[in-house]
């Protein structure tokens, strides 16, 4: 049986979970390995969620908000990005790679954009393999 | 003892056997005149202190037995005089002045009529030719009510004339008019020296004077002083409005203040700024006088505007054809993507008033002609029928070069005309371009205060273009009109309408519902750092300086959390989002 990866999506609510709900209401094929959060705003994501969601059992997070300059709350979106450069380092000391941590923006339109997101992060997890093995 | 009825500093005279009362020292001619008496007069002027010199207003003084002529204009009343303003020896006088007055201006109409009235048709002195009666009005205006002090008397006797300094154009001169308004013989007028009988850029929205209603439809309508043209701010002199002013509602030294003002909720419409069409200079504007924008066509078609509504070139000749640019600034990737949405009609009205007004030919060069809104094809198909030429492409120069012999002193539009697939050079008289609008000047500093985003072409951003187009995401704070995106004038006044009411809705419920999703700081863990209140951009978090925790206005808060992400000790619960929820949700999904 091949590796299939399990993916933590946490989704601003205005734009991206809109968008994946978008790509479900316009039948838009795409990869079931995304297990969606919604969160209110990618601001509201705190660095803890991701390395909670990778204890946890994850093999990959990744982070969804609004279009630069197009968030809901005015700035969130920028806060999140600032966040996410830090948690990056972390996550490189760490030994995580960093393609199973992503940080994307997708708008409420964007349901194509949010498939593609998703099927590209779930064939490169699974080339990497699941995360629990690979940190042995 | 006869009883004392008098006020002091009143004086009783008697005027062609009438009695009356004045204030000692007001002069005689106020005084006849208020009696309804006629005295002619040249040299008196209210704004002017009385000089006596054109002695038209002569009149006989008695007093006992002494009799007099005096000039009324500057003599004093005074207790017990009897004035006589037709006696023979008064009538006699003024003849005698009319006469001399006449022999120096004989072609001036002012002095004709009064001397006619004085039964003086002819002077028996020589006739010079003179316009100016040496009055000496032109010069008090400029010295002491300007207060410029450009004019002055030179030489005496019979070479006396006004003239300037060394007899030249003055520095200190700052064209107010005065000397021009006051002469009462005409003999000083403004010239405008660049020898344009229509200036197209200053045809101003308002009257042309430094105090006025700023424009027609100004609220509130009261009049303002315009600091750039006022005499007052410029010499220190004048002051003749607030004399006039009964009310004396004019005050020179008032200062700007700033009014904070409590208010429920805020409507912004701060509208749009036409664009500069001197970016594209190969439109002329500025450069070629009979290019102009579509604010100055307006303007110069106003029927209450500076020509009455007649459509001038600047030579003050009507023109014979008019050629109507479109799209200038607008769906252009070199200035503005956007559309305008407003021009194509505009030109359309243009074409249409041009054609009923002059007869003129009309050339509208077009990209696309949107005729979006009720009844608005049917015009442009009446306009097809009124013969408007239509040429559709985007016209490329518009210059003065002639190359053939219909071009010559006229202006030069260069374009495709896409429709027959051929370069065109078509000769007009005017050009009228028809400008973008873009957002208006200041909306930066706007959006910043009152927490508005603004879309990639600069106008406001709404809530949602559909679902919610007159709010913002900041509550109580609502849009209308251009400065939500370019709208036409039914347009505007709907979203107003719908902002309005927007707006009376919140305060007729006398309550408002905030949503459930908010965030709160436990006042145990808050560790009082502030990193949060810097945070959030709603400025929903204050600082208890006596606590030292933070709190947050859950009227303010919008719950979007960032806080809770970033409070290090975790002090701060987003509802409904809670650490606690959002963690189980992720393990939940892990499993």
């Amino acid at each position: 049986m091949t590796f299939e990866p399990k993916i933590v999506g946490i989704l601003c609510n205005w734009c991206s979970y809109t968008g994946a709900d978008l790509a479900g209401t316009a039948r838009i094929t795409y990869a079931p390995n995304v297990r969606i959060v919604r969160v209110m705003c990618s601001g509201r994501v705190d660095p803890t969620f991701v390395l909670h969601a990778l204890r946890g059992g994850a093999d990959g997070v990744l982070i969804a908000g609004c279009h630069p300059g197009d968030c809901h709350y005015q700035a969130g979106n920028y806060k999140a990005m600032r966040r996410y450069e830090l948690l990056k380092r972390v996550l490189d000391q760490f030994g995580v790679e960093p393609a199973r941590v992503r940080l994307e923006w997708v708008s409420a339109s964007e349901g194509e954009r949010f498939a593609s997101i998703v099927n590209d992060m779930t064939d490169k997890i699974r080339a990497l393999g699941p995360f629990k093995e690979a940190q042995g | 003892m006869q009883e004392e009825t008098k006020q002091p500093g009143t004086v009783t005279l008697n005027v062609d056997g009438i009695s009356t009362t004045a204030d000692r020292g007001t002069p005689l001619l106020e005084v006849i005149r208020g009696l309804g008496i006629n005295v002619p007069t040249l040299c008196h002027h209210p704004l002017v202190e009385p000089y006596g010199v054109c002695r038209l207003c002569t009149v006989e003084v008695v007093r006992g037995r002494r009799r007099r002529l005096v000039t009324s204009c500057n003599y004093p009343a005074q207790d017990g005089i009897s004035v006589l303003t037709g006696s023979d020896r008064v009538l006699k006088g003024r003849r005698m002045i009319a006469e001399l007055l006449l022999a120096r201006c004989p072609d001036v109409k002012e002095v004709s009529e009064i001397a006619r009235s004085l039964g003086v048709e002819k002077s028996r002195f020589p006739a010079a030719d003179e316009k100016c009666v040496l009055c000496g009005l032109c010069v008090k205006v400029c010295r002491d009510v300007v207060g410029a002090g450009v004019l002055t008397f030179e030489s005496r006797g019979p070479g006396r004339v006004v003239t300037t300094a060394y007899g030249g154009s003055s520095d200190r001169c700052i064209d107010c008019g005065a000397c021009a308004q006051v002469c009462p013989t005409g003999h000083i007028r403004m010239v405008d020296e660049s020898g344009l009988a229509v200036h197209h850029e200053e045809l101003l929205l308002g009257p042309n004077k430094a105090i006025g209603i700023p424009f027609m439809q100004a609220v509130p309508a009261v009049p303002v002083i315009d600091r750039e043209t006022c005499i007052h701010f410029k010499t220190g002199g004048c002051g003749v409005c607030s004399e006039a002013c009964e009310k004396q509602a004019i005050d020179h030294k008032a200062q700007d203040t700033f009014v904070e003002i409590e208010v429920g909720s805020i409507v912004a419409a701060t509208g749009f700024k036409p664009f500069d069409p001197a970016a594209m200079a190969q439109y002329g504007y500025g450069r070629l006088g009979n290019v102009m924008t579509a604010l100055e066509f307006e303007q110069l078609n106003n029927a209450s505007g500076p020509t009455g509504g007649k459509i001038l070139m600047t030579d003050g000749q009507q023109p014979e054809s008019v050629a109507l640019i479109h799209c200038v600034g607008s769906r252009d990737k070199n200035h503005h993507e956007y559309c305008s949405r407003v021009c194509s009609m505009m030109a359309l009205k243009y074409a249409h008033l041009i054609h009923e007004k002059t007869g003129a030919s009309v050339y509208d060069f077009f990209i696309d002609l949107r005729c979006f809104g009720k009844g608005y094809e049917e015009f442009y198909n009446r306009l097809l029928e009124e013969g408007v030429f239509f040429i559709r492409g985007r016209a490329a120069e518009v210059s003065d070069f002639a190359i053939y012999e219909a071009e010559r002193g006229k202006l030069v539009v260069r374009c495709e005309d896409t429709m027959i697939g051929i370069l065109r050079r078509i000769p007009v008289d005017m050009v009228v371009l028809m400008t973008a609008l873009t957002p208006a000047a200041g909306v930066e500093s706007v959006a910043r205060r009152l927490n508005l985003s603004r879309s990639k072409d600069g106008f406001f951003l709404e809530q949602h273009p559909k679902l919610a187009p007159v709010a913002t995401p900041t509550d109580g704070v609502f849009i209308a009109g251009a400065c939500q995106g370019p709208k036409d004038i039914p347009d505007s006044v709907a979203q107003a309408s719908a902002a309005a009411a927007a707006a009376i809705s919140l305060s007729v419920r006398g309550q408002v519902q905030i949503e459930p999703v908010t965030c709160k700081v436990d006042p145990e863990r808050c560790a009082g750092c502030r990193l949060c209140n810097t945070l959030c951009p709603f400025t929903a978090i204050t600082f208890d300086a006596g606590e030292r925790v933070s709190s947050i206005n859950d009227a303010t808060c919008k719950g979007c959390g960032t806080c809770a992400a970033a409070c290090p000790s975790s002090a701060i619960e987003a509802r409904h989002f809670n650490d606690r929820q959002v963690l189980a949700e992720i393990e939940g999904v892990c499993a």
